[in-house]
Order: structure tokens, then sequence, then C-alpha cells
């Protein structure tokens, strides 16, 4: 049978507060396991919770880009469960009245957009970390336990693993855009959970689902519902049921492990947190937040489109990544040849950044030093060529493009006096070929000026060496 | 009504073991006390928001700055049982 897949998300974005939600412990990864701990974060008894209010202008900031409303009462409430890495017995969380609303969400697969809906946005606390040993116990760390998250839930309005893929995509950008998560997927600052149902094509009605966890790359998560997908189909072709339950994806395996199924597992009787207020999120307060969006990927890509008459896939992977955004505005100002600035970040910047695997920060070629090497080009200081050559070196040892074009004697020659005494030699050299240019060969002009480019090291100029060709059988 | 099945069920979540006689002590007592809110469920309470808190009109909330931690082995100390800086707990998987 024929059947159509349907999927939904939840986000878990670590917000980059300095503190975690309900205490001033700091929330850093990779701190010495156990340091930041205090008696709220250990749930030691008598301890009480206070909200960060940098935490709350992130969710409402959140919720603003993707459309949300946003509610100006909400409420947290205990998410009660036994499991060693929450010493409190339950997690802070928010049930019934979330901080966000509805919103969306519009995704681009293959030139086709289409509207994913996000049912909520929500804040939590993050739990604790288990480090599973070869020995006989668990072992706990509280760093994480308490850290803020926001759970980004989505609609169930994605049809296939692609496009799962673009919409994590496009939250993960706007979490970037925003500054308020790193989104490392492997460090966890950005954890993904799919619902992943299978309905005969046509069918109103949805399939049982099953949850996948542990999708902690782009790449895996591809490889989970696919597999997933097949794995329910196969069930169903057969005439089998789908069991509502919850899988981990082993990446070494490439194969989705149930979980051991907890008995109760889903009873966590929520109930309003007793130790926290409702939360009230002040009409100034989201006029604040509103003002103080950024321009979001979407819309700077029909920005660059418009503006600098770029196409549409230079702009998608300019503004795939905000920090290349900003590179590329900021080399504008120096160069004003947006075509060329966007092929040299698109061909040579993201080329050493791939090679040397860093990202940008880690680029010495600043806005302002491309943009000199740029207009180094444009006024025949340098051939584009040999540029690239410097554009290497002024990464490597972190220096001018002037400084590393002499360094490397790339300054290209234009001086026609030295020119014509190269052509000369190159002349005197070739005979033949000089009686079958006379006899009309015209292809061999490309020959003359490979030999005098040979001869100059590279550095003479071509256009001036045809010039000079042309004058001296003119 | 609150029956005894009911009660095992709330005992499990909360990894209670109850004796026969306290799961007849348990179930006769919860239900008296929902049996008080029933008698609270029937005041009229239509036109009155839901409240889990009593009213206040501000909201407090916490600056972002960091405050200190409790040492590490002050955070431990309380712990049952301690191995490589951590908490052991009983082994868990997944
Ligand atoms: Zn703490």
């Amino acid at each position: 049978m024929e059947y159509e897949i349907v999927i939904g998300l939840e986000i878990h974005a670590q917000l980059l507060t300095k503190t975690k939600l309900f205490c001033g412990c700091a929330s850093k990864f990779g701190d010495p396991p156990n340091t930041n701990g205090c008696p709220v974060c250990l749930g030691l008894p008598g301890a009480l919770p206070v909200l960060s209010g940098l935490a709350v202008e992130m969710a409402v900031r959140m919720g603003l880009a993707v459309g949300c409303s946003i509610n100006n009462k909400s409420v947290f409430a205990r998410k009660n469960y036994f499991y060693p890495d929450l010493p409190k017995g339950y997690q802070i969380s928010q049930y019934e009245l979330p901080v966000c609303g509805p919103g969306f969400l519009v995704i681009n697969v293959g030139g086709v957009e289409k509207k994913v809906g996000i049912t909520r946005i929500h804040l939590e606390e993050d739990a604790g970390k288990l480090v599973h040993d070869q020995d006989v116990d668990s072992l706990f760390d509280v760093n994480r336990c308490g850290t803020p998250l926001i759970e980004i839930v989505s609609d169930p309005d994605m049809r296939s693993p692609q496009e799962a893929l673009a919409y994590l995509a496009g939250i993960k950008q706007i979490l970037e855009y925003l500054k308020i998560c790193d989104c490392n997927m492997e460090e966890g600052s950005l954890r993904c959970d799919a619902n992943i149902s299978l309905r005969p094509k046509g069918q109103e009605t949805y399939g049982t689902k099953t949850e996948i966890k542990n999708m902690n790359s782009f790449r895996f998560m591809e490889k989970a519902l696919e597999y997933e997908a097949r794995r329910q189909e196969e069930v169903l072709d057969s005439g089998g049921k789908i069991i509502q339950q919850t899988y981990l994806w082993d990446p070494s395996n490439n194969k989705a492990l149930p979980m051991r199924s907890k008995e109760d597992a889903h009873d966590y009787r929520y109930f309003p947190e007793p130790d926290l207020l409702p939360l009230t999120v002040e009409q100034a307060l989201i006029e604040k937040a509103r003002a103080s969006l950024p321009e979001l990927p979407q819309v700077r890509k029909s920005r660059f489109i418009n503006e600098f008459v770029l196409p549409d896939t230079t702009a998608d992977v300019l503004t795939s990544d905000r920090h290349i955004a900003d590179f590329f505005e900021a080399t504008l100002n120096f160069f004003n040849d947006a075509r060329q600035v966007a092929n040299w970040i698109m061909g040579d910047i993201l080329r050493i950044m791939n090679e040397q695997k860093i990202t940008l920060d880690a680029i010495t070629v600043t806005p302002a030093r491309l943009g000199k090497l740029l207009s180094l080009i444009s006024d025949g200081t340098v051939s584009a060529k040999a540029a690239k050559k410097v554009l290497d070196t002024m990464q490597s040892e972190n220096k001018e493009p002037d400084t590393v074009i002499d360094q490397l004697g790339l300054r290209q020659v234009s001086d026609t006096g030295a020119l014509e005494i190269a052509l000369r030699k190159v002349l005197d050299e070739h005979p033949a070929e000089v009686e079958r240019f006379r006899g009309g060969d015209k292809k061999l002009t490309g020959f003359f000026v490979g030999q005098v480019m040979k001869l100059t090291k590279g550095t003479g100029n071509p256009k001036e060496i045809n010039t000079l060709l042309q004058k001296l059988f003119g | 009504m609150i029956d005894k099945k009911d009660v095992l069920h709330i005992a499990a979540l909360a990894r209670l073991t109850l004796s026969e006689e306290e799961v007849e002590g348990m179930t006769k007592q919860l239900d008296s006390i929902l049996g008080y809110i029933d008698l609270l469920n029937s005041a009229d309470t239509s036109g009155v928001e839901a409240s889990a808190h009593m009213k206040y009109d501000h909201n407090p909330l916490r600056e972002d700055a960091t405050k200190e931690s409790l040492p590490h082995d002050e955070l431990l100390r309380n712990g049952p049982s301690v191995r490589k800086g951590h908490f052991a707990v009983p082994k868990v998987i997944g």
C-alpha cells in the first residue's frame, strides 16, 4: 500500500543565559562535574526557585520570530517522575499554559514553499547528566540540571524526512539569528525528538505514532526518520500494528532501539508549580522584544536577492549563517561589488573554513582586508588567479593583502616597458610561431601571452601583454 | 469514588510499598479527602478565574547574574554514595 509519512518535531534549545533558569548557578557546558550546583538545583529542602527574566525575554523573542501569540499569563507546572537525572523528583516545565501559543515557520523543499505549524513554545529546566560507564552504578552530574530550555513543539505537518530537516534547519537558523542558543547538536545545546507515523494515502486520521530520540545531527535525523518510516511500512504491509513506543537512535548500528518501556512512564501527574507564581508577560516587554528582533533569515535572503541582485542559491548560502551574512555586508563597505564579494566568500572564505575545519571567528581575513584585496584585483595590482594564493597567506599569516603581495612577489607587472622586453624575448625564442602568427594564425595569441606570463612568473598583466602584441604586429 | 486499584497505582508512581492495612486506610482517607473536594466543587465559581495561587501583583524575576555555587565537596556531601566526583546512583540505562 502507498503511505503518507506524518512527522512532528519537538526541539529543545538551551538558552544562552549566564545562569540557570531558577537559580544563579552558572549555566555552562564543559565545567568539571558537580561544580555548578546550589540548594535550588540540587533540590534541597526549603530552597525556592526564582525565575530568570532574561530566559523569559529569550522565549518571547523566539515566539515573536515564528509568529507565535505571546500569552500574557502562563503557568509553570511540575512534571513528576523518578529518574536519577533530577534530584527534585520533578521537572519544572509548562503544561496547560505555555509562554507562547501557536505560530508557524515557512520551509522550502525543492522549490516548494510550505507552512509548518508551531503548536507552542514553553520554558522548562533541563535535567542533569548521567554517565553510564562500565561500573555497577551510574554517575550523576548536576551541572546541566536546571539550565534553561525552550521546547518548540511543531504540529504534525511534515510529510517527509526532508521536510523535517528543512524545518529543523529553519528553527536553528532563527535561534542563531536571535543569538539565544548556540545550536551545538553534538554538545546537546540543540536537541530534537521526532514523532512519526504512517497513514494510507488519502486517509484523514493519523496512524499510531512512535517517538525517536537521540538524533544529535542532521545526518542522524535523516537516517533515523527514513529507517523508522521503512520499519513502520514493513509492519503495516505485513498486517501488523504499530505499537506506540519511544526509540533511541543508535548511530553506530544505524538502528532505532526501543527504550525499556517504563511502566506508567507517561503518568507525569502535572500540577501547577506551587513555588512559582504564574508568569506575567507585560505588553511592554513584548513590544520591547519585538523592536529588538533582528532581520530574520528569510527576510534577509529576499533583501539580498533584491538589493544586491544575487541568485537565489547564493543568497541562500550567504544568509544560512548569520555570521556569514554579516561578513558579506561588512565587506561591501570596503568593496562595493556584491557579486564579486559573494563569489569570494562562497568560493574562497568558505573553502578555507571547510579545509581547515574552522568557523568564521578563526578567519583572520577581516571584511576590510578582503575588500582591500578585491580592490587590488580590480585596479590590476594583482591578478585574480594570484589573489587566491594571496588570500591563503593572508589567512595563515594574519597579514594585510599589500604586505602579502610583495612578500610573494605577486605584484602584477603592468609596466609596458618591462613587459615589452619580456615579449620581445619570447618572440626571439619562437621564430616559427611568429611566422605562423604573421600568416594569420591568431590562435597563437594565447601562446605568446602564456609564454610572457611564464617569464614574468605569473605577474604580467595579460591585458597589457595582449595590447603590446597587437601593437608590435599592428 | 477512589478504590484500592487507584491507591496501588498512586503508591507505585510514588515508589511506595504499602501493607494491606495501609492500602485499606489510605483508600478510606483519600476517599474522604476527595469527598471534601467534591463539596468545594459544588460551590458556584462561574465567572471566577481558575487560579492555583494567591493573587500577587508583581512578578519576581531574577537578573542574569551568576552566584557562587556550592563548593564541590559541599555539593556532594548529602549524596548517599559518591564516586569520581559524581553522585553514584543505581545503574540506569537509556
Ligand atoms: Zn543552582
